[in-house]
């Protein structure tokens, strides 16, 4: 069975060799400051005890106020897997390090993010779209895509009596 | 003589290609007859299916699962509900898991036969091994059909369980398929495996290194065929098979021969699960009930499945509302085209289709 390594225990052995790189971190995961990701990513993949070597997954996810960037990352050997976040400072113009030249399968996942979501990855090799086609406007994903007054969302009818307040 | 000048020369493969299930357009450039620069152009299908899920309940939900990958739908349902299932904290039936397993097994039958049938195509069979193949996964449409009327987009999998009960033809319909499956497994080893122009082929082409294939999230075959042992199913047991007695086929080389032989093997590890599950199968309830319009406490999960294409996980944002807040799909087929430059540059034109069709994509989950 996969063990799902504790937020505090990752947050520790980060902060012992970047000790200013974690802003918060709950059970479940671990924020660290866009700054530090690069080091903190490569650190991640080659210290013997984390070994992640394996990136699983790369999401972006708007909370309105902010962007979150989600790795979830796993080693292969010791079997275990690990959440990682990162927050990019500026709503308008959000920015975080790529980290396509630590993992090669970051490449496509961080255009993907770029893509629909419009966070920029400084430093990725070729960042363009990859879903929707060149000239596209706007990033589908985010929510304030279409930006309707008077907090309507776009899409169908809801499933009938719920969500109407959501 | 003249002096010969040659210029690079840029060939569009598809958006229409026989060889790639769906649209998938490959820009590459020539220097004779040899690769020297690939790149990908995808999004022809796509449906935004994340945004969509955003509007819609978890439930409603599931149905846009199976049309992502369409080869292997049950297994797509699958994940989706144990992603659900994990971030609402929801306990499934024994019974359920068993006909879960059956399910998945069943579908990634499916899937390889349809891998294996498309790539012996590609390398120039015509239809006859697809044929062959298509006998297999028919008997397996055939047992979806009974069970939840569809044979392509299926949607048996809910959350908390499945929809309905194995109807009483379901049983024997399955023994009679796991009877023959051995035999006719070993007919594709004889007829493909040994073949010389496979062999000529695809030793030797499209080679991924184990190094390459971790540091690219390669899963599934893809990543077993390079001699990485990595199987969600031994890994991280989902439903019931940490009870299941199976073996991880894997290659040496990380070649398209290697992959095709990886496919084969796990068609029989398949039936050994299969097998087994119907021995345990037990009785009670297949599903608990779930109100229509859920409301998971707010948090995050991230379940994951072995499918048959490599790892499909799903990984939800729950606000404590009726829709989730964030709905992601790590979606294999995508993950596995990253190394697409890797494993072409340097080959010949000829090579580069019967890799694109050993990758094993179906681009409705590569659009998504």
């Amino acid at each position: 069975m996969t063990r799902e390594l504790a937020g505090p225990e990752v947050a520790e052995a980060i902060r012992q060799r970047f000790p200013d790189a974690v802003l918060e971190e709950a059970s479940g995961w671990v924020m660290i400051e866009p700054q530090s990701l690069a080091p903190v990513a490569a650190f991640l993949r080659d210290d013997p005890e984390l070994d992640c070597k394996y990136l699983i997954s790369i999401t972006g996810v708007d909370y309105i106020d902010h962007f979150e960037v989600v790795y979830h990352l796993a080693s292969l050997t010791r079997n275990h897997m690990l959440v990682l976040k990162t927050r990019p400072a500026d709503r308008e113009n959000p920015e975080v390090p790529s980290v396509a030249l630590i993992w090669r399968g970051a490449n496509l996942q961080e255009r993907e993010v770029y893509d629909l979501m419009g966070i920029r990855f400084s430093g990725h090799p070729d960042l363009r779209r990859i879903l929707l086609w060149e000239g596209y406007a706007g990033h589908p994903l985010r929510k304030d895509f279409l930006n309707l007054p008077g907090g309507f969302k776009p899409g169908l009818p809801r499933f009938p009596g719920v969500g109407a307040e959501a | 003589m003249p002096d010969v000048t040659t210029e690079p020369l840029v060939v569009n493969f598809g958006p229409q290609h026989p060889s790639t299930h769906g649209v998938f357009r490959m820009r590459v450039t020539l220097d004779g007859e040899r690769i020297t620069d690939v790149d990908m152009v995808v999004g022809y299908l796509h449906r935004s299916m994340e945004k969509l899920a955003e509007e819609r309940t978890y439930i409603q939900n599931i149905p846009f699962t199976d049309r992502m990958d369409y080869l292997s739908a049950m297994s797509n349902n699958l994940a989706y509900c144990l992603a659900v299932e994990k971030l609402a904290g929801i306990e499934v039936p024994e019974r359920a898991d068993y006909i879960r397993v059956i399910m998945a097994e069943l579908q990634r039958i499916a899937n390889h036969a349809m891998a294996i049938g498309a790539y012996t195509n590609d390398i120039g069979t015509y239809f006859t091994p697809l044929m062959y193949m298509f006998r297999e996964r028919e008997k397996v449409l055939d047992l979806f059909e009974m069970t939840c009327g569809a044979r392509l987009t299926t949607n048996y999998i809910r959350i908390g369980g499945v929809a309905f009960d194995l109807p009483p033809e379901f049983l024997p319909a399955l023994r009679r398929l796991l009877d023959e499956m051995p035999e006719r497994i070993q007919e594709y080893s004889d007829l493909l495996l040994e073949n010389e122009i496979i062999l000529a082929r695809s030793r030797g082409t499209g080679v991924l290194p184990a190094d390459l294939a971790i540091n690219a999230s390669m899963s599934g075959p893809m990543l077993r065929a390079s001699g990485v042992a990595w199987d969600l199913r031994k890994a991280d047991p989902y439903c019931v098979y940490d009870r299941m007695q199976f073996d991880i086929p894997v290659g040496v080389n990380g070649d398209n021969y290697d992959r095709l032989v990886v496919r084969l093997e796990e068609l029989k590890q398949s039936v050994r699960i299969i097998e087994q599950a119907v021995e345990q199968l037990p009785g009670g309830p297949v599903k608990v009930n779930v109100p229509l319009a859920m409301r998971p406490p707010a948090g995050e999960a991230y379940a994951r499945i072995e499918a048959p294409k490599g790892e499909l996980g799903f990984y939800l944002v729950s606000d404590g509302g009726p829709t989730p807040y964030r709905f992601k799909i790590r979606a294999p087929s995508l993950i596995n085209l990253s190394v697409l430059k890797e494993l072409l540059v340097g080959g010949t034109i000829a090579d580069a289709i019967i890799t694109l069709g050993n990758i094993d994509i179906v681009l409705g989950e590569v659009d998504r």
